[in-house]
């Protein structure tokens, strides 16, 4: 298998995190992953982006120009990364932060307001790990066990303290995913 | 019998390049007896600039290297953190290489309190390249690139190095002195043994600036630009300590 | 052995601890920063010596204080820092000091901007600065590459006392990915220097001196067929390349450092698409692995060089081939980093134009 991914948003929402704590859950599961940040000014304020490729053989290009699967947290990421999309692919987005319309039919979708549900579990700042959560339910791209080990790798030590917001992050997203969940119509 | 004289072991026996009645000799030699008095020579790496004193290295007998323009606090910097502390480190600079292209690495170093010691020889001019302005040119003095004279319209005043390091709270002790006579090379040589003694106590950055002739680019003879110096030169770089922290049994 | 998913910028400075490096002299610039402040937290838990230098000038003096002194040093930048360095590089090369350079490169010329590129190939593999020397320049491609290219890099400035450019870019340098150090139990082996490091004599030898200068012409001429000597040395015994599927290509794309990554991607998607490429890929690119490009001519009638950049390591290609090879170029600039289809793309284009064998 070879999953080519990309986690989009403004800098501030946590894109790069959620990258890193999927390349971990990666390679826990035994893949060979790559992590590829946007950098530079987009990371302040603007749009950032980052691609993450989990696969069984050696990982040749970090850079994805096809993602099969997005995650997207706002709209110009939307407008950007839309069509890129592969076809079949999965495309998660955070609804409270998107007000464009999906045009694509051919996506497995799911329109989740990870914001909202972030800050009824106490701190908006986790809507990315509600999105893995929904990732998780809807896919078999990474196991659940594996996610929470790739939470405590980049949530660990001194951040420590944010681990069990994020175990209730991913279980609202795993509920979420199963009621905000469209197949592609082709 | 018993010799009333013997030549330093600090200095090699080749013989210098600098011109009748340059003072670096005099300053070569000052330095090298105050490592020698201190017994220093076996432990002390120097850096030679770029300059007059660029062949330094074949006239101190300790190990030297050479750096390139302007760079040699750099250069005496990564010596020094790359050597044990009781290896002795000293730049050896000139007005062009410390005062003009070096002025960010000298006051770094300084700032950094690196234990370094640097000898700076301010001749108010560059002596090298055939006596061009230096940034410690007086005003109204005439070089080769100043012919009507330096003028503070457009050539900017002279910077006095030892005065503006020693607004900084890095360094440890800042003296300038001159060698223009016995007395003052006597001078001379105790605020570079009180440098060098203060950087083996691991005091910190010490800055010694020499007040030195050229009596080739000045025009003058030997003796003429002894006088000038006491004259004009000390009166616009006047001697004296302008920073001392050091601790009392070292000084 | 345990796998660290780390930050390329943080991989070098690792690599460079655990290849005995412990004298590290930076300034900040993206995108090599975190190379930097890996390097002021690692190095005094090693009891090593990092310093933040005024300037990137600075910097590379400092290393060549502390490479006079005998130990391994290192200096990091990106290209316009990188630059600034090339004049201390040319009086390494000229006291003919070991210490490693690394240029996490980016977009040019002047500020540029700090996104990848390769358009610094030129500077890196001629010299870069003033003066008739090389460095020997080495590219790693993947991470795990990095830490090895890394230690290598330490080896070649010490066995042949020649300053080291490791040359990648901010997609190396930003990028994440699984590494393995092969922590080894016994300290790194470092060439001796005793027969001419600046420690002082101790009273007990001659006065050594470490200089570039040389005033007599016949003198410093010598001098400098010595370094011919070691920069032939070195072009005979350090050439290093890796060819993909060589055995049934019937043409090749050439790309280094990350571009490599993404062309074999591209190439891998062409042969499943029928295509019969392959592609070679230079390890050090000072000296140019010419070696490997000659012994391919008689398989292959076509060349593709992919860089970010206008066509720099073109010019080694050509210069390696004979004229029966067409050597074509694609590239991209100014940061501008082209992905798998885009390459795909090109080789597509490229395959239609080579006679099959």
């Amino acid at each position: 298998m070879k999953a080519e991914i990309i986690i989009a948003g403004f800098g501030g929402q946590g894109v790069m995190s959620i990258g890193q704590v999927l390349a971990y859950a990666g390679m826990h599961a035994g893949k060979q992953v790559s992590w590829m940040p946007s950098y530079g000014p987009e990371q302040r304020g603007g749009t950032a982006h980052v691609s993450v490729v989990i696969s069984d053989d050696a990982v040749d290009s970090p850079i994805v120009s096809v993602p099969s699967y997005a995650v997207i947290l706002n709209d110009p990421s939307l407008e950007k990364f839309l069509p890129k999309i592969s076809t079949n692919g999965v495309l998660l987005i955070n609804s409270d932060c998107i007000t464009s319309e999906v045009e694509r039919k051919d996506l497995y979708i799911a329109e989740i307001g990870a914001s909202s549900i972030a800050a009824a579990i106490g701190n908006e700042r986790v809507s990315g790990i509600v999105l893995l959560g929904a990732l998780v339910q809807m896919t078999s791209l990474i196991s659940r066990e594996d996610l929470t080990k790739g939470l405590a790798d980049v949530f660990g030590g001194e951040k420590q303290h944010l681990l069990a917001m994020n175990e209730a992050a991913l279980q609202a997203g795993e509920r979420a995913a199963e009621i905000n969940f469209t197949f592609p119509i082709i | 019998m018993k010799p009333v004289f013997t030549k330093t072991a600090g200095l090699t026996d080749k013989p210098t390049h600098y011109c009748p009645g340059c003072t670096h000799g005099v300053i070569h030699r000052l330095t090298a007896e105050v490592l020698e008095e201190l017994s220093l020579i076996g432990q002390t790496v120097g850096v030679a600039s770029v300059g007059c004193s660029v062949l330094a290295y074949d006239y101190f007998n300790c190990d030297m290297t050479q750096a390139a323009h302007g760079r040699a606090p750099a250069v005496a910097t990564g010596l020094k953190r790359a050597l044990s502390d009781d290896k002795i480190v000293f730049t050896y600079q000139g007005d062009g290489d410390l005062a003009s292209i070096g002025i960010g690495e000298i006051i770094h170093a300084a700032a950094r309190n690196e234990n370094i010691t640097v000898i700076f020889v301010n001749n108010a001019i560059y002596g090298m390249t055939g006596g061009q302005m230096a940034p410690t040119t007086l005003s109204g003095q005439k070089t080769a690139t100043t012919p009507e004279g330096r003028s503070p319209e457009s050539e900017g005043s002279p910077i006095r190095v030892a005065e503006m390091l020693a607004t900084l709270d890095g360094p440890r002790y800042i003296e300038r002195v001159s060698v223009h006579d016995q007395k003052h090379m006597l001078q001379a040589k105790k605020a570079l043994k009180r440098a060098f003694k203060a950087q083996k106590d691991l005091a910190g950055f010490t800055f010694v600036e020499l007040l030195s002739t050229c009596p080739t680019n000045w025009g003058l003879s030997p003796q003429d630009s002894l006088n000038w110096l006491s004259l004009h030169l000390s009166a616009a770089y006047p001697p004296g300590v302008y920073k001392n922290t050091l601790d009392r049994e070292v000084q | 052995m345990t796998k660290l998913l780390m930050k390329g910028n943080e991989v070098i400075g690792e690599a460079a601890i655990q290849a005995g490096c412990y004298h590290f002299f930076g300034y900040p610039i993206t995108p090599q920063s975190e190379l930097v402040a890996y390097m002021a937290k690692r190095l005094p838990e090693e009891g090593g010596t990092f310093v933040q230098a005024e300037s990137e000038v600075a910097a590379i003096n400092m290393v060549y204080g502390a490479a006079s002194a005998g130990v391994r040093a290192m200096t990091s930048s990106s290209s316009p820092g990188f630059s600034l360095k090339q004049e201390g590089i040319s009086y390494l090369a000229g006291a003919e000091l070991p210490a490693v350079i690394v240029n996490v490169a980016r977009g040019g010329p002047g500020l540029g901007n700090i996104q990848p590129a390769q358009s610094d190939y030129f500077q890196a593999t001629r010299g870069g600065g003033h003066g008739d020397y090389y460095t020997p320049v080495l590219a790693p491609f993947t991470l795990q590459e990095t830490i090895e290219l890394t230690a290598e890099a330490f080896r070649l400035a010490d066995v042949y006392r020649t300053p080291v450019v490791l040359l990648t870019d901010g997609l190396l340098g930003q990028m994440m990915e699984p590494v393995v150090f092969q922590q080894s139990s016994t300290p790194v082996q470092t060439e001796s220097h005793n027969d001419w490091a600046l420690q002082g004599t101790g009273g007990i030898r001659a006065p050594r001196s470490v200089t570039s200068l040389e005033l007599n012409a016949s003198g410093l001429e010598k001098r400098n067929l010595k370094l011919q000597e070691k920069y032939q040395l070195i072009n005979q015994s350090e050439q290093q390349a890796d060819v993909y599927f060589a055995e049934d290509a019937d043409w090749f794309v050439t790309a280094y450092g990350s571009v490599a990554r993404t062309a074999l991607s591209a190439v891998k998607h062409a042969r499943s698409e029928g295509v019969n490429v392959g592609l070679i890929r230079p390890v050090s690119l000072w000296p140019f692995p010419t070696e490997t490009y000659s012994a391919l001519c008689e398989k292959t009638d076509q060349i593709l060089v992919v860089e970010m950049s206008a066509g720099q390591m073109i010019d080694d290609v050509k210069l390696s081939v004979n004229s029966s090879v067409e050597v074509v170029f694609y590239g991209r600039m100014g940061g501008a980093v082209p992905d798998p289809e885009e390459i795909f793309d090109v080789i597509i284009e490229n395959a239609k134009g080579v006679p099959k064998k």
